[in-house]
């Protein structure tokens, strides 16, 4: 089986965010980077599939210049061989600009399964595996909290309000992990050792045959600002006598919500 | 010339989704400024409804097809695509439900457009261009979307949207629609509905949310706060505290690798309010906190709150709104 896993660099969660100068976005410039933690369910079920299946588990990021560090990651983590695409426009693409160029690496390559995470922390937009999957003309299913899958079809579980839908299709295909998949494993020693031989391939924009107008994203962002901030709220304390019922009565009354 | 606003109109188990109904009603306040119409695109097996039409669908466009009875991202996507290409609309929206969140992102595809997921707002600009507002850093921060052409494609966060005041004197024309899909075109679909994680009431879709958190110290707990949950007609929530301590399944987790939630009451017992768990729940209309720590920053965001011990405070409370729905 050949899987490729769409890996993305992003701020950890733990971030404050800043919004950049110019307010067309957030401030990175400080901020420390870490492999996307939904595209760590992806790698792992990889992992697991190549264990049972055999084949070969490659990593594709797209990026400007930082994303080698993630990359490594998921070498470590035991991928075999990881390509980046890297390009400044790929800093200030949206997700249809993004999935042309990670789908025309795929095309190349013919695998049998793209895996992704769900939706990238920070523009958690969850639009480029289906993107990607519509780029290729393949079957695609998203937040994926169970898989079963031979060489030839599969069986996902993922989640909708209240149940789970079975989604049941032919490979080669496009699923998106949910965290519940799996647990991912932590890079060892020895894995990190071994990731230093293995390759990254470095790719351009030019060397993937798609014109300007393919990569072109077509949405944009006008502004990006703070939410406004909350008035200070009344906190009681006291007798649970007279909280309970107090905060009962401002429910009720000032805030009308019960 | 692209004109009106085509709205995708989502089903579960025999009933119209409200937020696709909210949906309907956001476009309906657009067209309104526009005077273009609104059309529902319907898939479905029976006729759509005249709540269609009280919310604002002037026209409604039945999909109907075997290869349709069940979900396919690739059998809706053919549809929705197929009607946009006969309509030429200028909008497009639907609900960001799992299934929106699922097959609009490979219809926007299809069509070589872009789209904007989960918005908290959306408004027409410069008389007739589509502006979304969305959160990004899981809403520690929003984004002002626009797009390069037409359509312009959104999905719209339940729960956000006025429903409005229905119109039952309004009324719809339904126009059936041949949808061209031959069975090599679908190579996924949905073939059962297994149950979940036990959620009864969906937390992205309550209006009232009672989570727990830490300081609960552990699983035999949560019924306290399962009980305010009840009495309050709303949906159980935790921190990732509480999940990774495998307390309670992650289907109920709130916060940046969990849910977003944006139910008019939050209420948060024994949670602290780390960054991660407020980004899932600060577009809540009212945050109530409940801690023993005068310190917590959840009382930096909360609305109202009580400092005291959650194990005599949530019961208590729990009796108080019982007694006031009694009344």
């Amino acid at each position: 089986m050949k899987i490729v896993v769409c890996v993305k660099y992003v701020p950890d969660t733990a971030i404050k965010v800043k919004i950049a100068a110019g307010s067309r976005g957030v401030d990175l410039s400080d901020v420390s980077l870490v492999v996307n933690p939904y595209d760590e369910y992806a790698v792992e079920e990889a992992l697991q599939i190549r264990e049972r299946l055999g084949g070969e588990v490659i990593v594709l990021g797209a990026a400007g210049d930082k994303a080698n560090a993630g990359l490594r990651t998921c070498l470590a983590m035991g991928a075999d061989s990881a390509i980046l695409i890297q390009d400044e426009c790929m800093e200030s693409g949206d997700s249809f600009s993004t999935g042309a160029a990670l789908a025309s690496v795929c095309r190349q390559l013919r695998p049998d399964l793209v895996l992704f995470g769900k939706q990238a922390i920070g523009v958690d937009n969850g639009q480029v595996p289906a993107v990607v999957a519509e780029l290729l003309d393949l079957p695609h299913v998203s937040a994926v909290v169970k898989l079963e899958v031979d060489s030839r079809k599969f069986r996902a579980e993922r989640e909708i309000e209240g149940a789970r839908e079975v989604m049941e299709g032919s490979l080669p295909a496009v699923l998106s992990a949910q965290k519940g998949l799996n647990n991912p494993r932590y890079a060892s020693l020895k894995g990190i050792m071994a990731a230093k031989k293995k390759t990254i391939e470095v790719r351009t924009l030019n060397s993937l045959g798609l014109s300007a107008d393919d990569l072109k994203p077509r949405t944009s962002i006008e502004e990006a600002t703070l939410p406004p901030p909350r008035p200070p709220g009344k906190i009681l304390s006291g007798d649970v006598s007279e909280t309970v019922p107090e905060l009962v009565r401002l429910l009720h009354e000032e805030a009308k919500i019960i | 010339m692209a004109q009106g606003i085509l709205v995708f109109i989502e089903e579960r188990q025999g009933s119209v989704k409200k937020a696709s109904l909210e949906a309907v009603a956001a476009a309906r306040r657009m067209a309104d400024s526009l005077q273009e119409p609104v059309i529902a695109a319907y898939i479905g097996s029976q006729a759509p409804g005249a709540v269609l039409a009280h919310h604002g669908a002037d026209r409604a466009y039945w999909v109907r097809h075997p290869l349709l009875e069940s979900y396919s991202p690739e059998g809706y996507t053919a549809a929705v695509t197929q009607l946009v290409r006969l309509l030429q609309p200028r909008i497009l929206l639907g609900a960001a439900t799992a299934m929106g969140r699922d097959f609009l992102p490979r219809a926007a595809a299809r069509l070589r457009v872009g789209l904007a997921q989960d918005c908290t707002a959306a408004r027409l600009v410069d008389g007739a261009q589509l502006e979304c507002v969305r959160p990004i850093y899981a809403g520690k921060a929003f984004a002002r979307v626009r797009f390069a052409a037409a359509p312009a494609v959104a999905t719209l966060r339940p729960n956000v949207f006025s429903l409005g005041t229905p119109d039952t004197a309004r009324s719809a024309e339904t126009v059936d629609f041949q949808l061209d899909l031959a069975p090599e075109q679908i190579r996924a679909r949905c073939t059962a509905l297994a149950a979940s994680g036990g959620a009864k009431v969906e937390l992205t879709e309550a209006e009232v949310v009672v989570s727990g958190g830490r300081g609960l110290k552990g699983p035999e707990s949560f019924p306290i706060v399962r009980e305010l949950a009840e009495a309050l007609g709303g949906a159980l929530g935790a921190s990732r505290a509480a999940v990774d301590a495998g307390w309670i399944d992650h289907q109920h987790q709130v916060g940046q690798t969990g849910k977003t939630v944006s139910p008019t009451l939050y209420v948060a017992c024994g949670i602290s309010g780390a960054i991660q768990h407020l980004a899932g729940m600060s577009s809540s209309k009212y945050i109530v906190a409940i801690n023993k720590d005068p310190e917590a920053p959840i009382f930096k965001v909360a609305d109202y709150g009580i400092v005291g011990d959650l194990f005599t405070v949530v019961p208590a409370l729990t009796q108080e709104v019982r007694k006031l729905k009694s009344q």
